[in-house]
């Protein structure tokens, strides 16, 4: 069902929404990036549709609302554990672009799936709903139409912002209905999306493991820095450490937390006994890079990657992965000797 | 909803068997099935957890063979007279036993590697019907070394033994030399039937299977079992990730035709 509606009808329906939903969003933090006076743009909690950002691309994902930078799973009090409370205590309303949202299917995927499910995922993934923001246009460094996600379908509901109107479509019967007692406008709305992207990226079908023996992979040793940006700006990176913390007046109680981690960075690999794989820089690119286009496809059925272009607006050293993948086709020559 | 998995129980150290100044069996409290090859995360509030590999499965019981070499386990070392340790597990696939049976089996492990085929080698030491023959091939660096000495006499009886130490200075109660020189020597009948379990460091994984496969054993019949770290358990923190394999989940024992290919 499509509605229109004018800023105050949209803000009536945060506001209603908000009673059983803490509402995140894309959000202006100024001054709060890297560089001096840029602003960033990443989630926050939001009450008013003036604070949600439309015209940028956010240079963090939603995932960190599923998915905290740090987490405690339980604290520690001498022979006793005590599961951590759920950091959230209502359901989440998310508003993200369509590249997100196949991003959230892949965290399901690996929390859901991928062994037993994940009991500190499940208790925040409860009672979400999604908002589809509309793409009119993509965004520098995007490659989702390339990657299958410029289209979602799944979505609670969607928002397009034109002018001083906003245009939903909306799925979910509760929120219809709250939407339907406001004043508003009905139509035919149907989210927008991107068909064509300025990069473009060719993920060459015969692509398989032995490409990690190309030497497409040396020009990152160097290059790359290993600062692992690319991983937590990631929609679909799920890895994370463990983390025991003590009190530092009673070191009988403290608490193990997880919190991100990233295999570009130094560690990662390290075993007790000073033993550790991929040491150098390139292999862990390619260790990231090919979970991304190849090996996550071939567990689950589908990349992992959804073209974003996070990692390659957040790369200090402007390493574009979707420039990457597109050296997988000549690189597959050269392991296979065709060149 | 799910079960919460991370949260990890207390289990009481009922037995520490000291085999040298840095190798301890911890013989654990545990109720509920284990296969060899398994492994628990062990926990030290504060310290961590670390993954360690079942060495025996007892009524009851669980051994835990852990090698003092980081923060989690040195601080098990220093601190477990009389005490309990977190655990939560058992994970992983583990060795199963019915590859094994009725088959010669060769068992070729390399230091702390014992730990994990120990419960292979103890169920055909137990059950001497159920092998057609069997051969174990244990390396270890020097004599002081040696894990689970006295088994070693029990195990004799029952199967081809062959303990072998890099070095040694005057003593002359074992083997010299590398586990791969004695593969030519190893009595098999039907080299094409025999299967075989390699664990050990990454090197000499390498070479032994190498020397397996010139001796003329299939990839198929051979099965190594791989050490990653790992936060998890579970399949989530994504550590032990090889191309599309979980050690954790998938592994950590792999047929040598699927473990052959993993490229970390």
């Amino acid at each position: 069902m499509g509605y229109q509606l004018n800023v105050q009808g949209f803000n009536a329906l945060l506001s209603e929404l908000s009673q059983e939903y803490l509402i995140y969003a894309p959000k202006c933090y100024p001054g709060g990036n890297t560089f001096s006076d840029t602003d960033c743009i990443r989630y926050g909690e939001i009450r008013r549709a003036e604070e949600i950002v439309f015209d940028r691309k956010s240079d963090y994902s939603f995932k960190e609302v599923l998915f905290p930078v740090s987490e405690t799973l339980f604290y520690f009090t001498e022979e006793h554990v005590k599961e951590g409370d759920c950091p959230r205590k209502k359901g989440a309303v998310i508003f993200l672009r369509s590249c997100d949202l196949h991003g959230v299917k892949n965290l399901d995927e690996m929390f859901g799936g991928n062994g037993p499910s994940d009991y500190y995922y499940q208790r925040l993934r409860e009672n979400v709903k999604f908002v589809l923001m509309g793409c009119s246009a993509a965004f520098e460094n995007c490659f989702c139409v390339d990657m299958g996600s410029n289209v979602s379908e799944d979505y609670d509901f969607s928002v397009d912002k034109k002018d001083d109107f906003y245009y939903l479509d909306c799925k979910d019967k509760e929120i219809g209905e709250i939407i339907s007692g406001l004043p508003h406008g009905e139509m035919e709305v149907c989210p927008e999306h991107v068909t064509q992207t300025k990069v473009q990226v060719r993920i060459p079908e015969n692509l398989d493991a032995s490409v990690a023996k190309s030497t497409m992979w040396d020009e990152y040793d160097n290059r790359c820095i290993a600062c692992g940006r690319c991983n937590f700006v990631c929609p679909t990176c799920t890895c994370f450490t463990m983390q025991d913390l003590f009190y530092t007046d009673n070191g009988k109680a403290g608490e193990r937390r997880r919190v991100w981690a990233s295999c570009m960075v130094d560690g990662y690999t390290d075993v007790a006994g000073g033993g550790s794989y991929r040491k150098k820089n390139g292999e862990r690119m390619r260790f990231k890079v090919l979970h991304k286009v190849l090996d996550y496809k071939q567990r689950n059925g589908h990349h992992m990657c959804v073209g974003c272009g996070r990692c390659d607006d957040i790369c200090p050293e402007y390493i574009s992965f979707s420039n990457c993948i597109n050296k997988l086709e000549k690189a597959m020559e050269e392991v296979s000797g065709n060149e | 909803m799910s079960e919460n998995a991370y949260v990890p129980f207390l289990s009481e150290i009922k037995e520490v068997i000291k085999h040298t100044a840095v190798e301890y069996t911890f013989r654990m409290a545990y109720e509920g099935e284990v296969k060899p090859g398994q492994f628990f995360e062990v926990s030290i509030p504060k310290f961590g957890e670390a993954p360690i590999s079942v060495s025996g499965i007892g009524d009851g019981t669980v051994d835990l063979t852990i090698r003092r070499v980081g923060r989690v386990t040195n601080e098990v070392f220093e601190h477990y007279a009389g005490d309990k340790l977190f655990l939560r597990g058992p994970y992983g696939n583990g060795f199963d036993l019915d590859n094994y049976k009725n088959k010669e089996l060769v068992v070729i492990a390399g230091g702390t590697g014992l730990s994990p085929v120990k419960g292979i080698v103890d169920y055909f030491a137990a059950n001497p019907g159920e092998k057609k023959g069997m051969t174990l091939v244990a390396g270890f660096k020097t004599p002081n070394d040696i894990l689970f000495v006295e088994e070693f006499a029990r195990w004799k009886k029952a199967m081809d033994v062959i303990l072998t130490v890099d070095c040694a200075e005057g003593d002359t109660s074992c083997q010299i030399g590398l586990v791969t020189q004695y593969i030519p020597q190893i009595h098999i009948e039907q080299v094409e039937e025999a299967v075989a379990v390699v664990v050990g460091p990454p090197m000499m994984m390498k070479f032994t299977v190498a020397g397996l496969l010139e001796r003329g054993f299939k990839e198929e019949n051979i099965w190594i079992s791989q050490e990653r770290k790992m936060c998890c358990g579970l399949g989530k923190c994504g550590h032990c990730k090889i191309q599309d394999r979980y050690v954790c989940l998938d592994g950590p024992v792999f047929c040598y035709t699927e473990g052959k290919n993993l490229i970390d």
